[in-house]
């Protein structure tokens, strides 16, 4: 089969693609996902996290620019469908999530307060991390969030380890572990994959594919592109799903949550999606045209799409611009706490480093 | 009250740049993702964009201005009113920490422990008088140690390669599987950076896992969640997120297996925070410390040696042997010299207290046991009584244990050195496999005895 020789940007109408051709289809299958029908009020907590993960991340990058934020900051704006669609789906406290350093949206779609999260994003003694993490380093064990890693695709094998143990204490959780089609590429996620199965555990493994590993595309650094096939040698079905459509996204979560509550292991979801900005704050994103991005944001955005949504369940204009203005006040609320609070104690550099004495 | 544009930080390191290009002009409405001008930074050509919605007011540095200070106001913006619009960004640099530069406060630290008293640590447990004392091979108290702690908490369990149906590659977790059951005694595939990352994710998922690695010369394929994964993670999460879980299996040189299975990786993870590591010699010792590990609520590397595998020494038959992490044990007390060492290297060290001994030499021979936090106020203790010291280690010689040791010495007992540290340690060199090459690369007690003798000046 000829692979493409462009790049295949997210298409709107991705939705959920067909089982692998080639698969083994005497081997049961997940259906195949329809989207979430979502209640009016539903459509509105989608819409003000997602808008809340927009105008956080921004601030996080106005903020990084006046120098209150360092080291390296990866943004999601443009990925919020993915995080938003599937933590609505999970069970707050009996389900556990872990993903990369792309994690503030995230922890905004898991309902973690946004003031510890800017406060750990200025390095503050208030942030999550008591200022010690950073960006990439933020964990929620109470949320059962945990992290917030900054080796490419170490989540992945991580993530099975939580699946193994929600499996070890038949708790009846399932572990959601994120990574990007960059990290598709590593072999420990393979090495998870094959023991994943192996042992059924239960553990959706989320591709979000936004295209691009920081400067180098989905076609140039992966053989099988179709990343949602990856997990076919190991048994592990995949779905591709627009990840640019909330209701697609959820409605596809609702599926693998089937599939692997149903004991048939784990499952693969590849979310078609697309960041706006460049892959940290440092990224000029030469990789790609101006003309690229901005079609994206005008035919695909994905906060767009829940407000046409929203509109047509019969919410005003009025309504949604009160949502707005109260996620801005928000927002400016984080910012005033991360830049007001002060930075950590010296002696917090000696603290954490073990648990016990010795 | 109008919103002021910044020249904004666009890399880690940036201070200036140069405002290559405005994309607006006064006037202009935009709205947050619009990109409002380009600037060039030393190490690229980067989009600036608009984060508040409004319009553009004045600007105030023209493009093609070079050498704009990152903070310099560059536009102003109407905003869009109301208590809603995002409030002037602050220009103060962050809030300075007032506070004095007070002393760490010792007692939630790990590494001050590096440098803590003896009486801060605990000594090992008093046997009662008449203990019953067992001959046990180093492997067999090992197993003992790891079905004990399973036998007392449904958390731990084993995982690695061979570990379950064929009784473990060196017959350490023999007869774990028949006890226990193949929901805590797994085989892996050989995937060891995956397992470690499965462990390690399951440590942290509340569990308390052993995972072995055939040898440790495979965990370099996992090191990364030893130490990127497990031992950082605490820090990182400002101490919510613990890693209970112990890394174990061989290492160092074993038998004529050549240069890829023969390297002893104690500095290695001894240098990391975040992780203990210890490295035991005897049964007791193997025994009452993997226990300790399995029970620490922090990162352990637990590193054995496959060539004290058979050997029996005697192991008290006490309900639950259990040794504090991070003693030093004096093996045998002497006034001349001090030896140190820990693993294999005791052995050694023993042996050639014996023989320094016929000389008239009395060494005291200390097993550090703990490598990470290392035990330096017992050595520091030894050596006010023998001014003199020898580090045995079998490994490399550059950034060592023994390196360590002498550092430590040479900084807080140098008025007690009456000669200079020696360091016996393994030839510089990839261990070779033909007989007399390896022999010729490894440690032995002569090289013990003749460091001994010239620090004894003998």
């Amino acid at each position: 089969m000829a692979k493409p020789t462009t790049p295949r940007a997210a298409s709107a109408k991705a939705k959920a693609a067909a089982p692998a051709a080639g698969a083994d289809h005497n081997r049961p299958r997940p259906q195949t996902p329809a989207d979430y029908k979502a209640s009016k009020e539903e459509l509105l907590e989608f819409y003000r996290q997602m808008v809340l993960i927009r105008r956080f991340e921004e601030k996080a990058g106005q903020l990084y620019g006046l120098g209150l934020i360092g080291g390296f900051c990866h943004l999601y704006i443009g990925q919020e469908a993915v995080a938003v669609g599937i933590q609505s789906a999970l069970k707050p406290g009996k389900d556990s999530v872990i993903t990369g350093y792309r994690d503030h949206g995230h922890m905004l779609a898991y309902g973690i307060d946004p003031n510890v999260i800017m406060a750990e994003l200025t390095g503050r003694g208030a942030g999550i991390s008591r200022g010690k993490g950073g960006s990439m380093h933020m964990f929620s064990v109470e949320h059962k969030f945990y992290g917030g890693h900054g080796i490419v695709g170490a989540q992945v094998s991580l993530g099975a380890g939580l699946g193994f143990a929600h499996k070890y204490n038949n708790d009846g959780g399932v572990c959601v572990a994120y990574f990007g089609d960059g990290a598709a590429n590593q072999g420990q996620v393979y090495e998870s994959f094959n023991m994943a199965e192996l042992w059924k555990l239960p553990i959706i493994f989320v591709i979000e594919n936004n295209q691009y590993a920081m400067g180098t595309s989905v076609n140039r650094a992966s053989s099988e592109d179709q990343l949602y096939r990856r997990g076919e040698s190991f048994r592990i079905p995949g779905l591709q799903v627009d990840g640019m459509d909330v209701l697609a996204v959820r409605g596809a979560t609702e599926e693998a949550l089937k599939w692997v509550q149903g004991g048939n292991g784990p499952i693969l979801l590849e979310m078609k999606t697309y960041r706006y900005r460049g892959h940290s704050m440092s990224d000029p994103a030469k990789y790609r045209s101006r003309e690229e991005v901005q079609a994206m944001r005008d035919k695909s955005d994905p906060i767009e799409g829940v407000k046409k949504y929203l509109i047509e369940a019969g919410v005003s204009e009025d309504d949604i611009k009160a949502i707005d203005q109260n996620i801005r006040k928000i927002v400016a609320e984080a910012a005033d706490f991360a830049e007001s609070s002060p930075e950590p104690e010296l002696h917090e550099l000696y603290t954490d480093v073990l648990v016990e004495q010795y | 009250m109008g919103i002021v544009i910044k020249m904004p930080a666009l890399s880690p390191t940036m201070e200036e740049g140069t405002l290559a290009k405005w994309l607006v002009k006064e006037g202009d409405e935009v709205k947050s993702g619009d990109i409002l001008a380009e600037i060039e930074t030393d190490k690229a050509t980067m989009e600036f964009e608009a984060v508040d919605e409004g319009k553009i007011g004045k600007i105030m540095i023209a493009e093609g201005t070079e050498g704009v200070k990152v903070g310099t106001v560059i536009a102003e913006m109407a905003g869009e009113g109301g208590e809603a619009a995002a409030p002037a960004p602050k220009a103060e640099a962050p809030a300075k920490t007032e506070a004095a530069p007070e002393a760490p406060r010792k007692a939630e630290s790990g590494t001050s422990k590096l440098a803590s008293e003896a009486k801060a640590v605990m000594a090992d447990p008093d046997l009662p008088a008449g203990t019953e004392f067992v001959k046990t091979t180093v492997r067999e108290a090992l197993r003992d140690a790891m079905a004990e702690e399973m036998r007392r908490d449904a958390r731990v369990f084993v995982m690695g390669e061979e570990v379950a149906e064929y009784q473990g590659a060196y017959k350490v977790t023999q007869g774990l599987l028949d006890e226990f059951g193949d929901k805590r005694v797994i085989d892996t595939p050989i995937t060891e950076y995956g397992f470690a990352g499965i462990g390690t994710g399951a440590a942290m998922g509340g569990l308390r896992p052993v995972i072995e690695f055939m040898t440790f010369n495979f965990a370099m394929q996992a090191i990364d969640h030893i130490i990127n994964s497990a031992a950082k993670t605490n820090y990182m999460s400002g101490g919510q997120m613990r890693c209970p879980i112990v890394f174990r299996g061989p290492n160092g040189a074993a038998s004529r297996v050549g240069a890829q299975h023969s390297q002893n990786y104690g500095p290695w993870y001894a240098s990391v925070p975040g992780l203990i590591v210890i490295a035991p010699y005897d049964a007791a010792d193997a025994k009452g410390l993997l226990k300790a590990a399995i029970r620490s609520t922090d990162p352990v590397v637990f590193l054995e040696n496959e060539l004290l595998y058979g050997r029996s020494f005697d192991v008290p038959r006490v309900d639950d042997y259990v040794l504090p992490i991070g003693k030093a044990r004096i093996m045998r007390p002497g006034k001349d010299v001090t030896l140190v060492s820990y693993s294999i290297g005791v052995g050694l060290a023993l042996d050639a207290a014996e023989t320094l001994a016929g000389e008239g030499i009395d060494a005291e021979v200390i097993d550090l046991r703990t490598l990470r936090p290392l035990d330096t106020a017992t050595v520091l203790e030894s050596l006010k009584k023998t001014n003199r010291l020898v580090v045995v280690e079998e490994g490399w010689p550059t950034c060592s244990i023994a390196s360590e040791i002498a550092a430590v010495v040479m900084e807080q007992g140098f008025d007690d050195l009456d000669a200079p540290v020696l360091r016996v340690t393994n030839e510089d060199v990839p261990l070779p496999y033909a007989a007399n090459l390896e022999k010729a690369a490894l440690i032995d007690a002569a090289r013990v005895v003749a460091a001994a003798r010239k620090v004894c000046y003998k």
